[in-house]
């Protein structure tokens, strides 16, 4: 069940967060007033009337807009036509384009949500393609309007505009609801919070709620939010990356000469907005992608070339971002998981045959030690949450002596507990003496766990500061800004639109 | 925001994607010289040096295009050599495909120039006979368009011809009315159609797997009862009347064009018209927006309220009409009976038009006419005892399928939701 007997209430004009860890049921819920979901049981009133939507189309129909986490854009249709969509203005049958422009432009100046009504979407920057599903569902009158995790894929500064829209519509009477795991914007944007655990309300809170208070209402106990760790003491170098070149599957440089270096016993964490490049160069340091130009060294030995089973062997450890495509197999048990990467050695196996004894044992070490909360280490892994699917990842990785440990998106849909959980073993890493490469686009991860943090950018390293820089200067490093004197007043048109061209560019290659 | 971070912004997009040397310009550009070298060095030595006559009318005498066999190959040869030379050299996007079309068409008049030295080319039976092989081609890679571009795979349109053509002979001879027989043929693709959405959109079976059952079903079925009925009495089953050729004065009396186009029968101006209709309907209606949002992304179209199987059932069920009268073809066209597979894998080269012509109405219209015309070529060859084998320019519409399908020829991006059944969450 994923929402047991919630209720909420949402008033013309204030912006309503909904907080909730990954999997509390917050999606689940508004894809019921969204119409996409039937409800088992209760009801849902607009404006004091009982409705009930059957699909989207009543709840459009009804004044409710959403915009999904995973945007509902057609990438080969222009703004213009996604946006008409579904809403399409015709004659006799016959798309009237001009109208459909026009109509787009009007919404857009109204609200101060540029687009480019002509682009094509798969063209655009994602800041750019999330604001033309906001003006989608402006231009189909809306009273309420539900925004799934929309800050997820967004720099700070795009954050900050979002936000100010997102106030201002508000402002002119429309109602927001606001879903998010982050602390930091409910507090910054909504008038009212309603809390969800497990599928349950679990109380309302105001903004001038403390964030630790906050916290503990969304995961039930009291959490640290900060990661707490001694002073790095870096030792020699071990993962040395120099002139790395990487393409991406459509042949487009995705990693366009990457230099850097992680010391032993050191973080470093490579901070950016997905798809700047981190997965290729991820890739490129697992041999799962072969690299154009450029060498990857672990203590002076040159892994390009190298397979990446002979990589693991080599001491590396490697959290992939995509855990249930990478991470583990999912009909397996979780004792056949954790040994997938040493299933064919002593002694756990050879080449011929497994030692399931051995097998069961070490499964039952890795499950207390990493505190996987399962039935049994027999377990299918599809029958874990997120999080405990995930330990199975770090335990498996980090059960083995590492000189070098990648890991990428660490806690990635993941409950608050397990990433307390996470954060302390990666840094435990860190202190006896592994380098640490981490990837996450939660600048927050970044922050926490690195010692030097790297801003990645269209496939290169802007800069590498260290951890104590103010966000604001790390999130414009991250929208490719380098010299933040300059940049201060950022005027939100034009540095979209150079974005934009630039997507542009890339696409059309 | 100020100059200086924009000129970092704009540098680094610069520098983010460098063109690659091999581009696929480069890439056709050598595929042409080198069929262009083949015609001049190997088609231009195996040429006689005799007379190839083109001719505008029916037969070998009156007027014509001649030229030397030996010089015309070589020529042509050259003119693949010299397109090929220029597209490796680069040039504008614009004329990329004007130049490459050039160069392909050099190979090809190379080829004819050598088959035909020292014999005739009638022109206007060889167009008006590409014409009408195209005919079930178009028609039956529309029905592919129509199912694809909304994402369901549609690989029974072999079955639907097979269905079409039985349909058009049984009921058409039945009915002695040749628009009974189209009719049924129609409806006779419209049953595998149906049977083919409600498998594949309703119950989610793989929408491959089923085309291909759905053709063994249609083989089989009308393959039996071919047997049993009509073979038992041909005169009551199996003698539908032809399909009625119309010549419209007038426009009729046009040299080369006017045969070819207006002295012809209705299924190939159908094809004609319907390539026109949904080229438009999908590029400029609410109906073609809609389908190809829910080919494309499904969820997309669902969240704005489109109804993404209702649509999927409309455009497959269009589809099969229209292919079941491309199969009418068969019958009530191209032979006057219906016969054991008698469409013999015409709709997988339908299929394959599809696909050469990027799932769009008028590619597949390109494609289909280049498939009739290498068939055509193909039966000529035959009939003048040329030394190529006819079975190579058979194997044409796979061959030029597997180079499209390589991504030598363009990028060719089918639907992203191509196959894919809408499952709500």
């Amino acid at each position: 069940m994923a929402n047991d007997h919630i209720d909420l209430t949402v008033e013309p004009g204030e912006v309503h967060a909904l907080l909730g860890e990954n999997g509390a049921g917050k999606s689940t819920l508004m894809n019921q007033l969204y119409g996409l979901l039937q409800p088992d049981e209760g009801e849902v009133l607009v404006d004091g009337v009982a409705r009930t939507f059957r699909s989207p189309r009543d709840a459009i129909a009804a004044g409710i807009g959403m915009v999904h986490q995973h945007f509902m854009l057609v990438p080969v249709f222009t703004v213009a036509e996604n946006i008409a969509l579904g809403a399409e203005k015709a004659r006799a049958g016959f798309l009237d384009r001009r109208r459909a422009r026009r109509e787009v432009l009007e919404v857009s100046e109204r609200y101060g949500l540029p687009v480019d009504p002509d682009a094509l979407v798969e063209n655009l920057p994602v800041g750019a393609q999330q604001r033309v599903e906001i003006v989608k569902a402006l231009t189909r009158d809306v009273d309420l309007l539900i925004l799934d995790e929309p800050t997820a894929v967004l720099t700070p500064q795009e954050t900050g505009e979002l936000l100010a829209v997102m106030r201002s519509l508000a402002a002119g009477g429309k109602s927001i609801v606001f879903i998010t795991h982050k602390l930091k914007e409910v507090k910054e944007i909504a008038d009212r919070i309603t809390v969800i655990r497990r599928g349950r309300t679990v109380g309302t809170a105001s903004p001038e709620t403390p964030e630790d208070e906050l916290a503990a209402l969304m995961v039930g106990r009291a959490v640290n939010l900060e990661v707490t760790k001694a002073p790095a003491e870096p030792g020699r170098e071990v993962l040395k990356i120099t002139g790395l070149i990487v393409d991406d599957d459509r042949g487009v440089r995705a990693v366009d000469g990457v230099d850097l270096v992680v010391r032993a016993g050191e973080v470093l964490g490579i901070a950016g907005v997905q798809g700047n490049g981190q997965t290729e160069l991820v890739e490129a340091v697992m041999g799962l992608r072969e690299p154009r130009a450029g060498t990857i060294q672990v203590d002076n030995e040159d892994l390009t070339g190298m397979t990446t089973k002979q990589i693991l062997r080599s001491g590396v450890g490697y959290v992939p971002e995509d855990r249930s495509l990478d991470g583990v197999v999912k009909e397996f048990t979780v004792a056949e998981n954790l040994v997938l990467d040493q299933y064919d050695r002593a002694p756990y196996g050879n080449a011929f045959r497994l030692n399931p004894a051995a097998v069961a044992t070490a499964a039952r070490e890795r499950v207390e030690q990493f505190d996987i909360r399962t039935s049994s280490p027999d377990s299918a892994v599809s029958t874990l949450s997120g999080g405990n699917q995930q330990k199975v990842v770090v335990a498996r990785e980090l059960s083995r002596p590492l000189r070098l440990f990648v890991a990428s998106q660490p806690t990635r849909g993941v409950d608050v507990g397990s990433i307390e959980f996470i954060h302390g073993r990666i840094v435990h890493e860190r202190d006896v003496g592994t380098a640490v490469l981490v990837i996450s686009s939660e600048l927050d991860e970044v922050a926490a766990l690195a010692d030097r943090i790297a801003v990645m950018y269209r496939g290169r390293i802007l800069a590498i500061v260290s951890p104590d820089t103010p966000r604001e200067e790390i999130g414009l490093l991250m929208a490719g800004i380098t010299d933040p004197s300059a940049a201060a007043p950022a005027e939100p048109v034009t540095g979209e639109a150079a974005d934009g061209d630039g997507a542009a560019e890339k696409g059309t290659k | 925001m100020t100059p200086v971070s924009t000129a970092t912004v704009d540098d680094l997009t610069q520098t983010a994607a460098p063109a690659r040397f091999w581009d696929r310009q480069r890439r056709l550009g050598v595929g042409v010289v080198v069929i262009g070298l083949i015609a001049t060095a190997v088609f231009g030595p195996l040429a006689p040096s005799q007379t190839a006559r083109f001719t505008l009318s029916e037969d070998a005498e009156g007027a014509a295009l001649s030229i030397n066999g030996q010089l015309g190959t070589i020529l042509f040869g050259l003119v693949a050599v010299v397109a090929g030379a220029v597209l490796l050299a680069g040039l504008a996007r614009r004329f990329q495909t004007s130049v490459l079309s050039l160069g392909i068409l050099g190979f090809v008049l190379s080829f004819l120039c050598w088959q035909v030295a020292g014999k005739f080319l009638p022109l206007v039976d060889t167009a008006s006979g590409t014409l009408e092989l195209a005919v079930p081609l178009v028609l039956g890679a529309l029905a592919g368009v129509l199912g694809e571009r909304s994402g369901v795979v549609n690989v029974a349109i072999e079955g639907q011809f097979l269905m079409g053509a039985f349909g058009a002979a049984l009921v058409g001879t039945m009915a002695t009315s040749v628009w009974a027989g189209l009719l049924s043929a129609a409806v006779g693709g419209l049953l595998i159609a149906a049977l083919l959405a409600v498998l594949a959109i309703r119950y989610l079976v793989d929408q491959v797997v089923v085309g291909i059952v759905l053709n063994l079903l249609a083989l089989g079925m009308t393959g039996f009862l071919y047997e049993r009925l009509m073979q038992t009495d041909a005169p009551s089953y199996n003698q539908p009347p032809r399909m009625p050729e119309w010549r419209i004065p007038g426009l009729a009396d046009i040299p080369v064009v006017g045969p070819v186009l207006f002295d012809t029968n209705l299924l190939v101006w159908l094809a004609l018209i319907l390539v026109f209709a949904i080229h438009f309907g999908l590029t400029r209606t609410r109906w073609g927006l809609r389908t190809r949002a829910v080919g494309e992304h499904p969820t997309a179209a669902d969240t704005v309220g489109i109804r993404v199987r209702g649509l999927r059932y409309l455009n497959v069920l269009l589809g099969g009409l229209i292919a079941g009268a491309g199969g009418a073809y068969f019958t009530l066209v191209a032979t006057g009976s219906f016969n054991k597979n008698m469409t013999a894998g015409a709709g997988f080269i339908a299929l394959a038009a599809l696909i050469f012509g990027r799932w769009t109405p008028f590619g597949a219209l390109g494609a289909a006419l280049f498939f009739g015309f290498a068939q055509k070529l193909a039966t000529y060859l035959s009939v003048a005892g040329s030394s190529v084998p006819s079975q190579f320019l058979n194997m044409l519409p796979y061959l030029a399928t597997i180079i499209a399908v390589a991504g030598l020829v363009g990028r060719v991006r089918a639907p992203a939701a191509d196959g894919q059944p809408y499952i709500k969450s």
